[in-house]
């Protein structure tokens, strides 16, 4: 019976194998149950768990790096900043409101474990074409259920970004990043200690939910016959959340929590046994202390059930009284369901009989971990630039680009979202990163969320600096320092192909990037199989970044301030087509990004800004420096006059794209300042800032852009898309 | 001292707190359980927020909580009370002031600036303030539904009308004038790092009381 | 122990966008014919006591209905 048990909970026959070895004997069927999910690759990360080390994770701020819940940095003051960017992309395919919501609430409830007040949200989604049906309701939903969720916990949704292309019609991606506040010296950790310490679970009745999400949904490709996986999607409740959000801040405020632990992935058999294998002790729960929602639950679903809006507490028995009392004013469910001992067994009652009793180290530590096949894919092919012709139109391609939904406005978007909540939104979205006063402190954060995909695809390791850098410049355009990143990758199966190779090489790329910048990696996600028979995802490294901008009153814009400021361009990235928006595919050999070009022009970006030289500034990214220039000019209200040389072709020199170039706009008088601080990075006055049109003179001739139907051609793409 | 009321899901109760010490005041909160107001209330805040997830209806739980009574009994003797967005609707759920909020025309939550029009100046909460006031809105259930003819409409969203409120309403006051209730956020617009500072003026006529 | 079902829709003459809004998307569904879409609440209630319907009546007054803008049923389900 057993044997057949195992591989329907997604075990291999091997791994089954090693379960006697660790434990001494053969596993009971709850037992079995937990390691199922416990090794699953969601919960235990075993194809790429290893190749994660390469990333950058040391630097002097760094407070906590990967292996919490979240990680965290020094801000100044006596303040900690965390931060964590997790996926929840296949519920959002079998269920995108829900699936996006409660992927929202996971994010948040990382953060809260660490003791910190959650206080920005952003979000990283990608979708098929808005051509498709199917698309634009998992596009819709999805952001309806983050707006759902984010909006009733009261935390600013500030950013994100969306992409819609076909290679995501099959495995749409819905990737979540929160930051949140905390005192350094009052920061918790998820281990627990102390032989007689209490487990306290508090929050919403334990149900039915997700019973066995993790295996079946997380480490297995998608496929037709998903509507029979829609029991298994967790329903959220915000409202609790928030509850939970103020109940476990005051406790955390009050000294009376040891250690905090979230309930996420495989529910409270990963909770309890990571709080146990951390501290190297032992956890005796009862069962039947669990508050259920649901009769007759047998023990392994009370063990798994991903029901949402459930934190696990350590107190100490002295203290137990205060932090029930303070449960019972928040109106949530407590309940005391274990000690802590000295085992280091996760031993679990139920009708007084012992159901589970195994080494919690044999869950998580000694979960097994696999190499990846590093089969290399194939070399990018250059453009044939030849057999692509120049539009005839400039101006009318202009405008085409400038209304293709992965270049427009994305304010359909984020109207929905709650992005002022708390009254610490300085830029709101729209700009190159968020900008939020850290409260309590004259400093503020920048935040972004990004990624190369299309590049990814072509060259893993140039994709990898690439998204990092994009996230970097993007910080860096609004005066503040990269200073901490959390990644998510989103990739294929590793099993096939040359999926272990491109995680590979994106790891390396990234990694590369990030010391250039010395920005370290304090925590992350990893979404594997995220494909299809019929098509798999671009290779997608998520960057979550933050930045660090000294005066909260001294952030810069993307919009163009006064007529007759200068236009710089600034960088010696190379407009190409490669890759670009504008081809409109994963198409041509786009150029490596260099590490010193781009790690000296964000350094310039900072300095510069921080001597209040700049008027606004703005990266050139999707689209090229024409649209770049529009954004800025919408965004201001002014159009401006600007001249390029012709270049090779007119379409590859407005619409390419390529990293390592930013362009900001200053008083003329500022000029000798801004070139004296660019030094050797490569600076050019391109035009001024005036008028109501967007003119750009390439050679011999201008094209000239209206900045009213430039407007309209931005604006209205989603709108009437989503009608 | 200005009371701010904390229900089980408010949210933008610190916000309102730091409103009021920006116009020069102190604050304090009011739990939703307690029978009485602070000892020396001179003026009430219901803050904007999700009060009790906004099941059944918006505002309809909360408004139906102990602190209430005592609210009604401010209000009743003269006492100046705000109410700020889910605040509004927990004011006309407990009959406070006339009418009821609604979902948005657009069904869904809106977050972006508004420019109201200030169209009754006789109020100690409009009595100091220019004619046209830049705030943020952000709700889901925001439409105003109720008699005109029977309400002081205070202040209006003018020809935009965003969420569908009849008469453009963003903001009503009882007969009195001495309730007011409003969806758009003033607590958001009192700082200039963070925009407008045109919310500022309704914080002041709470200090003032 | 009675179950009563309380039922709560729009008043009549109420714009109910929601209920539009279904009409359109059932619409594009392909469905055809519908004159009128309608959302309202349904409410179950378990009671003890003497007279469970009056009992309803009352919660439906001060809570679970709004009068300004709906209207209530109260029944007892087998």
């Amino acid at each position: 019976m057993s044997v057949a048990l195992h591989r329907q909970l997604g075990l291999t026959d091997d791994e089954f194998a090693q379960i006697p070895i660790l434990i001494g004997r053969a596993p009971t069927d709850p037992e079995l149950v937990m390691f199922s999910l416990m090794w699953s690759e969601h919960c235990s990360y075993k194809h790429s768990r290893r190749m994660l080390r390469r990333f950058p994770t040391d630097g002097p701020h760094v407070l906590q790096g990967p292996g919490e819940n979240a990680g965290a940095v020094d801000v100044g003051d006596g303040w900690a900043i965390a931060l964590k960017v997790e996926s929840h992309n296949h519920p959002s395919a079998v269920e995108p409101f829900e699936g996006a919501a409660t992927g929202v609430g996971g994010i948040v409830r990382d953060i809260l474990a660490l003791g910190a007040r959650p206080i920005a949200l952003l979000d990283s989604l990608r979708f098929g074409t808005l051509e498709s049906a199917r698309s634009r309701h998992l596009f819709t939903r999805a952001v309806a259920g983050i707006g759902h969720y984010g909006n009733c916990i009261g935390v600013p949704t500030v950013g994100g970004e969306v992409v819609f292309d076909d290679r995501y019609e099959d495995s749409c991606l819905v990737n979540a990043m929160c930051i949140g506040l905390v005192r350094a010296d009052g920061m918790l950790r998820a281990a627990a200690f102390g032989t007689g310490n209490l487990l306290v679970l508090i929050g919403n009745r334990t149900g039915r939910d997700g019973i066995g999400g993790a295996s079946v949904l997380a480490s297995a490709e998608l496929s037709a016959d998903d509507e029979d996986k829609r029991p298994s999607v967790q329903v959220s409740d915000p409202f609790t959340e928030r509850k939970l959000m103020d109940c476990c801040l005051e406790l955390a405020a009050d000294d009376l929590l040891l250690a905090l632990q979230d309930l996420g992935a495989a529910g409270l058999t990963s909770a309890a046994s990571e709080m146990a294998a951390k501290g190297g002790v032992g956890l005796d729960i009862d069962l039947d202390r669990v508050h259920l929602r649901e009769e007759g639950m047998a023990p392994a679903e009370i063990l798994v059930s991903e029901s949402q809006e459930r934190m696990l507490g350590l107190v100490s028995p002295d203290k137990l009284e205060d932090v029930l009392e303070s449960c019972a004013r928040w109106e949530l469910d407590a309940n005391v369901i274990g000690t802590v001992t000295g085992t280091g067994n996760f031993t679990a009652r139920h009708g007084g009989e012992v159901v589970v009793d195994i080494p919690a180290s044999a869950l998580t530590d000694d979960a097994p971990w696999y190499e990846v096949p590093r089969t290399p894919g194939p070399s990018a092919t250059p453009l044939a630039l030849d057999t692509v012709p120049v539009p005839a139109d400039l101006g009318a391609a202009w405008l085409d680009l400038l209304g293709r939904p992965n270049i427009a406005s994305k304010r359909w978007i984020y109207q929905q979202y709650d992005h002022l909540v708390g009254a610490n939104t300085i830029r709101r979205p729209g700009g190159d990163a968020a900008v939020i006063r850290i409260p309590g402190m004259r400093r503020a954060l920048a935040i972004t969320t990004d990624c190369a995909e299309r590049h990814c695809e072509l060259d893993p390791r140039g994709g990898g600096r690439a998204s990092v850098f994009e996230a970097a410049r993007n910080i860096a355009c609004t005066g503040a320092v990269p200073y901490a990143a959390s990644d998510c990758l989103n990739f294929a199966n590793p099993e096939k192909a040359s999926t272990g190779w491109r995680l590979a090489e994106a790891i390396e790329g990234m990694s590369e990037a990030l010391e250039a910048i010395s920005v370290p990696v304090v925590s992350g996600n990893v979404s594997l199989y995220n494909e299809s028979p019929a098509r798999a995802i671009y290779p997608t490294p998520v960057v979550g970044m933050i930045g660090l901008l000294e005066d909260a009153g001294a952030s810069v814009g993307h919009a163009f301030a006064q007529p007759r400021d200068a236009i710089v361009l600034l960088g010696g990235g190379a407009a190409r087509l490669d890759a670009s928006e504008w081809l409109g595919a994963a198409l041509g050999a786009p150029a490596l990004p260099d590490l010193a070009g781009e790690a000296a022009l964000i350094a310039v970006m900072v300095v510069a800004a921080g001597a209040g030289l700049l008027r606004s500034a703005h990266d050139v990214s999707g689209g090229g420096v024409a649209v770049t220039l529009v954004e800025s000019a919408l965004a201001g209200g002014i159009g401006c006059s600007v001249a390029l040389p012709l270049g090779r072709r007119a379409d590859e020199t407005l619409f390419g794209e390529s990293g390592e170039r930013i362009v900001v706009t200053c008083r003329p008088d500022a000029l000798p300042g801004l070139r004296a601080i660019a030094g050797d990075v490569p600076l050019a006055v391109i035009g001024s800032v005036g008028g109501g049109t967007v003119d750009v003179q390439l050679g011999d001739a201008t094209v000239s852009l209206d900045l009213e139907a430039a407007r309209i051609a931005y604006e209205a793409t989603l709108t009437e898309a989503l009608a | 001292m200005i009371a701010v009321v904390r229900f089980p899901g408010s949210l933008d109760h610190d916000s309102a707190v730091r409103a009021v010490e920006a116009a020069g005041g102190t604050a304090t909160y009011a739990w939703h359980a307690d029978r009485a107001l602070p000892a020396g209330t001179r003026a009430v805040v219901l803050p904007g927020g999700f009060s009790y997830g906004d099941h059944l209806r918006p505002g309809a739980i909360a408004s139906r909580s102990p602190i209430m009574d005592a609210v009604r009994q401010h209000a009743d003797a003269g006492g100046l009370v705000l109410g700020i967005c889910n605040g509004f609707q927990v004011l006309c759920e407990a009959g406070l002031l006339p009418g009821v909020l609604r979902t948005n025309a657009t069904t869904s939550f809106v977050c972006r600036q508004v420019e109201l029009e200030v169209l009754d100046h006789d109020t100690p909460f409009t009595r100091d303030l220019g004619a046209a006031l830049s705030i943020p809105i952000k709700n889901h259930d925001g439409a105003w539904y109720g008699d005109p003819a029977d309400a002081r409409i205070v202040l209006s969203y003018g020809m935009e009308n965003p969420l569908g409120s009849i008469g453009s309403a963003a903001g009503v006051a009882n007969a009195q004038g001495n309730v007011l209730g409003l969806m758009p956020h003033p607590e958001e617009a009192v700082d200039r790092l963070l925009g407008s500072t045109d919310g500022l003026g309704l914080f002041t006529a709470l200090v003032r009381a | 122990m009675t179950r009563v079902v309380v039922t709560v829709m729009p008043r009549d003459g109420v714009l109910d966008p929601q209920g539009q809004a279904v009409q359109g998307a059932l619409g594009r569904l392909g469905f055809a014919g519908i004159h009128d879409v309608r959302l309202g609440r349904r409410i179950e209630l378990e009671l003890d006591g003497p007279d469970p319907l009056a009992q309803a009546r009352e919660m439906c007054e001060r809570l679970l209905a709004n009068p300004l803008i709906e209207d209530f049923t109260v029944a007892i389900e087998d």
